[in-house]
């Protein structure tokens, strides 16, 4: 075992995946420039064709990693930030996720874009999305939020390795945390939530960086006498309902942690599943700790009362304890 | 002029004939009730497209548009499974998920038919970019209309691949029309293909009508791509015989006149026809080939109408390339 960061464990995902398949490659803007930090020593080991500026050509660059894929390569399409992938979404909807579909298996699609998400730091409305449960709604694309430096690695690795489109949505206010990341080839399967802490009087499922809040909240509950189980939800599509129900049905109390906006969010989803499915375990009616249906401002203090927070989570989850 | 052997040129006509009997046979289907979905056929670009399809090799990739019933049938896809695919059948060449606006046989590098406009150039670019840093002597070709020109993608794609020297060849099909809006009313200049210069890749403006005249255009721009040279762009004039889409739309955008003259003195097949009896073939030869045309296209009927349609679970399949999840 090795402490690694977070970004260290994505770059060690992608060098090490590159070594050991020649049809991996890198594209985006600037990623041989190593511009956000999150390509250190990949140029210099694999050279510009492999580690490869593209022009400011979203639908371009995202399109011709969908055609590298198609003819047999495993590229990995660097998005800068998630909302950038917006300007390609033709490309995404259109050709990435129905190819495979419309072509009757004749294609396959074995790209990872990577969409980091920055929020809660001032970038303004355009550049703080968080926009996986609007690629949620669209079949045929893999979506995953890794959250620790484990998972960062391990399932950005079987993310490349997989033959179908992973959309890889790394929350940046994690990128500097550190953890444990073991020294062998590490995969983490796609498709499975993590419980990371466990707990019997609420379920709380984070998606994200939300898994911060959500220990923090834990622990602060913990001493006040209600015992939380914390899963992170790491893979949004395919989702492990499974986990969620199994964990609701023990504590019979939901609260979802989700970064994003409410409406029709990832949190809506797993609502509606355990209201569904898992009605019957429920004592009290789900909670959701999310961004209102509202645009992030510039202002800190005014984008910083939108965005979930350990405390909110605190108080919703003592209100289902009353 | 190049020097085409008689095989190579019976081919052409063969090809030709085989996208000219197929699109009228699924025009009649559909107007019968036989077929349904958007219908957008390729009578009347027959020469762009096996012109442009016959200066590939197979192991060359294509990608097309909506337009697409004539590209697969140009690099050389078997009728049958095309057909079964315009009804849906299990056996087509998408097991029915597809129909008319996808239909692409991948065996014979057609790597997808999209039909989202302009949505095609990215893709054959991507494919391009993989032969290139595999260091593959093979060549893309991507098909897109005057319409498409119009697309960010046209431009954003046109640019990566000449700064990164992509053995790739564009071919706009300028049928004068996008939908029902003339290419006068729609596009900034009147070739195309000057548009090149911009991308600082050769772009040159042919016949549409004239196979051969496409197929030099083209063969040159695939030879330029396959020895390193990178992109082109090649604009083929010509034009649609039938309306934008088969049985839906208005046709008041366009002359009766307009029409007739096309197509009574610009038919690609009666020109091909003429410039074959002046290379030595005879009639006869030529109408054999129809003949063995049309009795393909029976078969292919068969095949089709015989084929079962796909069971309902099979809505689910293919959305992974994994094996996909099942129903409920
Ligand atoms: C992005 C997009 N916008 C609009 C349409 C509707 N549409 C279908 S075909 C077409 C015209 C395309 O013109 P062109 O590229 O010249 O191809 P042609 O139909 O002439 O072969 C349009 C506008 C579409 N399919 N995709
Ligand atoms: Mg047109």
């Amino acid at each position: 075992m090795r402490t690694v960061t977070y970004i260290q464990a994505v770059t060690e995902a992608m060098t090490e995946e590159m070594e050991r398949d020649e049809s991996v490659f890198i594209m985006g803007e600037d990623v041989a420039w190593n511009m956000m930090g999150d390509c250190t020593g990949m140029v210099e080991k694999f050279g510009t064709e492999r580690v490869r500026n593209t022009p400011i050509s979203e639908a371009g660059f995202v399109g011709a990693g969908a055609g590298a894929a198609m003819v047999g390569m495993r590229p990995i399409v660097h998005m800068l930030i998630a909302p950038f992938m917006y300007v390609a979404f033709d490309q995404i909807v259109s050709i990435i996720s129905k190819s495979t579909y419309t072509y009757g298996g004749q294609a396959r699609l074995p790209i990872t874009l990577r969409a980091p998400m920055m929020y809660g730091v001032s970038n303004a409305a355009q550049h703080s999305d968080r926009p996986y449960a609007t690629l949620m709604t669209i079949p045929g694309l893999k979506l995953i939020a890794p959250a620790s430096p484990h998972d960062a690695k391990g399932m950005l690795k079987a993310a490349i390795r997989d033959d179908n489109p992973v959309i890889t949505f790394e929350d940046r206010s994690l990128w500097g945390q550190s953890g444990e990341v073991p020294d062998d080839d590490l995969i983490v399967p796609l498709g499975q939530a993590a419980v990371r802490r466990e707990g019997t009087d609420v379920t709380v499922v984070t998606v994200a960086g939300a898994i911060t809040l959500g220990l923090a909240a834990a622990e602060q509950l913990a001493s006040e006498g209600v015992s939380v189980e914390v899963i992170d939800l790491r893979s949004i599509v395919p989702m492990d309902t499974d986990t969620i129900l199994e964990s609701v049905a023990k504590t019979g109390r939901l609260l979802i942690a989700d970064p994003a906006h409410e409406m029709g969010s990832v949190a809506s989803e797993i609502s509606a599943v355990v209201a569904q499915h898992g009605f019957w375990s429920l004592q009290a009616p789900i909670a959701r700790v999310t961004t209102p249906h509202c645009h992030v401002p510039f202002n800190a203090d005014l984008e910083k009362q939108l965005l979930p927070t350990a405390d909110k989570i605190v108080s919703e989850a003592r209100a289902l304890m009353e | 002029m190049i020097t085409i052997d008689d095989g190579v040129l019976r081919e052409m006509y063969r090809r030709m004939s085989r996208i000219r009997r197929f699109e009228d046979t699924t025009k009649e289907l559909l107007l019968a009730g036989e077929l349904y979905g958007a219908f957008h056929t390729s009578t009347g670009q027959e020469a762009s497209i096996v012109g442009s399809c016959m200066a590939l090799r197979i192991d060359d990739s294509m990608v097309g548009t909506h337009r697409s019933h004539g590209h697969p049938i140009g690099k050389g896809a078997q009728l049958d499974r095309l057909m079964a695919e315009l009804m849906g059948k299990e056996t087509g060449v998408n097991q029915g998920k597809g129909g008319s606006m996808h239909l692409s046989d991948f065996s014979v590098g057609s790597l997808g038919e999209t039909s989202i406009v302009g949505s095609g150039l990215p893709v054959s670019t991507g494919a391009a970019l993989a032969y290139k840093m595999r260091g593959e002597d093979k060549v893309s070709l991507c098909f897109f209309g005057d319409g498409a020109s119009s697309q960010g993608t046209f431009h954003e794609s046109l640019n990566i691949a000449s700064i990164w020297q992509l053995p790739v060849v564009y071919v706009c099909e300028n049928n004068g029309y996008g939908e029902l809006t003339s290419a006068k009313d729609a596009v900034s200049v009147e070739d195309i293909s000057v548009r090149a210069i911009g991308y600082d890749m050769p772009g040159v403006t042919v016949d549409g009508q004239d196979v051969l005249a496409v197929f030099e255009a083209v063969s040159e721009a695939v030879d330029l791509a396959r020895d390193g040279g990178g992109p082109s762009l090649v604009e083929t004039k010509t034009y649609r015989f039938e309306n934008h889409a088969v049985g839906r739309l208005p046709e008041h955008y366009r002359s009766a006149e307009e029409v007739e003259y096309w197509r009574t003195q610009r038919d690609p097949l009666v020109l091909f026809r003429q410039v074959l009896i002046e290379r030595g073939f005879d009639e006869q030869q030529i109408d054999d080939l129809d003949a063995a045309v049309s009795e393909e296209i029976v078969a292919a009927l068969e095949f089709a109408r015989q084929s079962p349609s796909p069971p309902p679970e099979a809505a689910f399949t293919h959305l992974f390339a994994d094996p996909a999840p099942s129903a409920g």
